[in-house]
């Protein structure tokens, strides 16, 4: 009984990490990780609204009709989150000072909508709620592993206190735009190398397999098969297509 | 005049939607194969983007303000931005199909592209008028749309190169889009 609930936070925090298996809701992913102490911060707002959606959610399940779920879904995110934002203005003004416009655009983190659509409106109440603070922690863990390693190169500290000698001349690069899209590429290499030593099986996984399972966000696999492949081959030359051939 | 010239180059150029704000990830990412698709989500996206925040001013000047009722622009806009997004399709699939078929699945994604929001809420944000909002919106879609399609660019040619394996897929197209912010940095002496 424990175990099915235990198997959800797994699931949420390492097997299906949303950061970093799934690659979803990377606009705040690279946006806010200028800190660890920010990274922290989103995460937990996004929990939030994550387990209290999923909640309402997987209450209102039955009553929902099918054809307007999505729009009935985006109404329920939406007023958590601005419910949240007034807490945190009210509560941590600073912390909701320096992620700004990111705490309203946590409406449109596909984390959300795809746990209510893939979980939540199919699942009991309690499961949805694990599902929640599993997928939310991962979502937490993954921002603060960004932040931690973008403050520590970049400012030298790490949660506001300084951790790199006095010597070191912090790489100022990596609290400003570009440096989010390396550390992220960084760590989703070293994933890759996990994932490449577990799964040595040749051609198949370099081609179109890395791309999967590096998971390009809205665009991953899935979607792909049905439409998307179809649509980027039609609008490709002749030459091109001799190169995908190949 | 000077204003507006002002917030579009800012908007477009300088503090890029993709480079410099991180919204619109997913589609930046997703739909930079080839040129042509994202030329095509790009197109989609100033389409959908331009009507949105004026759209999405007009209501909140002419309808929340008035009626005290401004801390509901979250609700209201993405409801506003979704209901849009379906409606534009309809109309697209029966006024121009061609355009349809091009567009067709990346159309309904546009809801969640977070740049949608975003430029409704940051038009609120800085208080701009109607006029300003509508020529922030084109601003940051075309600068999303300049981003994207350069980034199709390198994407083509880099497809083929000797990538280390890890860096294969995802990893190479971050690297990429680092480098790109840095050079987009170069256009903060514009203003």
């Amino acid at each position: 009984m424990v175990n099915k609930y235990m198997e959800r936070l797994y699931n949420g925090l390492v097997k299906e990490n949303p950061t970093f298996v799934l690659m979803l809701g990377m606009c705040p992913t690279l946006a806010v990780t200028t800190s660890a102490i920010n990274g922290v911060g989103m995460g937990l707002s996004t929990t939030v609204v994550l387990v209290l959606s999923n909640m309402l959610i997987s209450m209102l399940r039955k009553i929902i009709p099918n054809s307007v779920r999505v729009p009935a879904f985006i109404v329920v995110v939406a007023s958590f989150v601005t419910i949240v934002q007034f807490l945190m203005e009210g509560f941590v003004p600073s912390l909701y000072d320096s992620l700004g416009i990111y705490i309203p655009l946590i409406v449109v983190n596909c984390i959300i909508l795809g746990r209510a659509e893939s979980y939540a409106s199919k699942n009991p109440v309690v499961l949805s709620i694990m599902d929640g603070i599993g997928m939310g922690l991962g979502f937490t863990v993954g921002l603060t592993a960004i932040g931690f390693v973008r403050e520590l190169i970049g400012a030298g500290t790490v949660f506001g206190f300084r951790v790199m000698p006095e010597a070191y001349e912090p790489l100022t690069i990596f609290i400003l735009a570009p440096g989010a899209f390396f550390v992220l590429a960084a760590l989703t290499a070293l994933q890759n190398v996990f994932k490449n030593r577990a799964k040595t099986k040749g051609a198949a996984v370099n081609g179109a397999g890395a791309e999967c399972a590096g998971g390009t966000g809205c665009e991953s696999c899935a979607s792909r098969e049905t439409c998307g492949g179809k649509m980027v081959f039609s609008g490709m030359t002749e030459q091109e297509k001799g190169g995908e051939a190949k | 005049m000077k204003e507006l010239l002002l917030i579009a180059i800012g908007s477009a150029l300088v503090n890029n939607v993709v480079l410099s704000q991180f919204l619109g990830i997913c589609p930046f990412l997703g739909v930079s194969k080839n040129v042509k698709t994202a030329a095509g989500m790009g197109g989609a996206v100033v389409f959908v983007i331009t009507i949105a925040s004026f759209v999405a001013s007009v209501i909140y000047k002419f309808i929340l303000v008035p009626t005290g009722f401004e801390y509901l622009q979250t609700i209201v806009f993405i409801l506003v931005i979704a209901a849009l997004v379906q409606f534009v399709e309809m109309f697209l699939k029966k006024a121009m199909p061609p355009l349809y078929n091009a567009l067709g699945v990346y159309l309904p994604l546009i809801t969640t592209n977070c740049a949608v929001l975003g430029v409704a809420l940051t038009n609120v944000q800085k208080s701009y008028g109607i006029l300003e909002s509508v020529v922030n919106g084109i601003a940051v879609a075309v600068g999303f749309l300049v981003a994207i399609v350069l980034m199709a660019g390198i994407r083509e040619k880099t497809e083929h190169n000797d990538i280390p394996k890890a860096f294969q897929g995802t990893p190479i197209v971050l690297v990429t889009a680092g480098l790109m912010a840095i050079a987009f940095f170069g256009f903060s002496g514009l203003i």
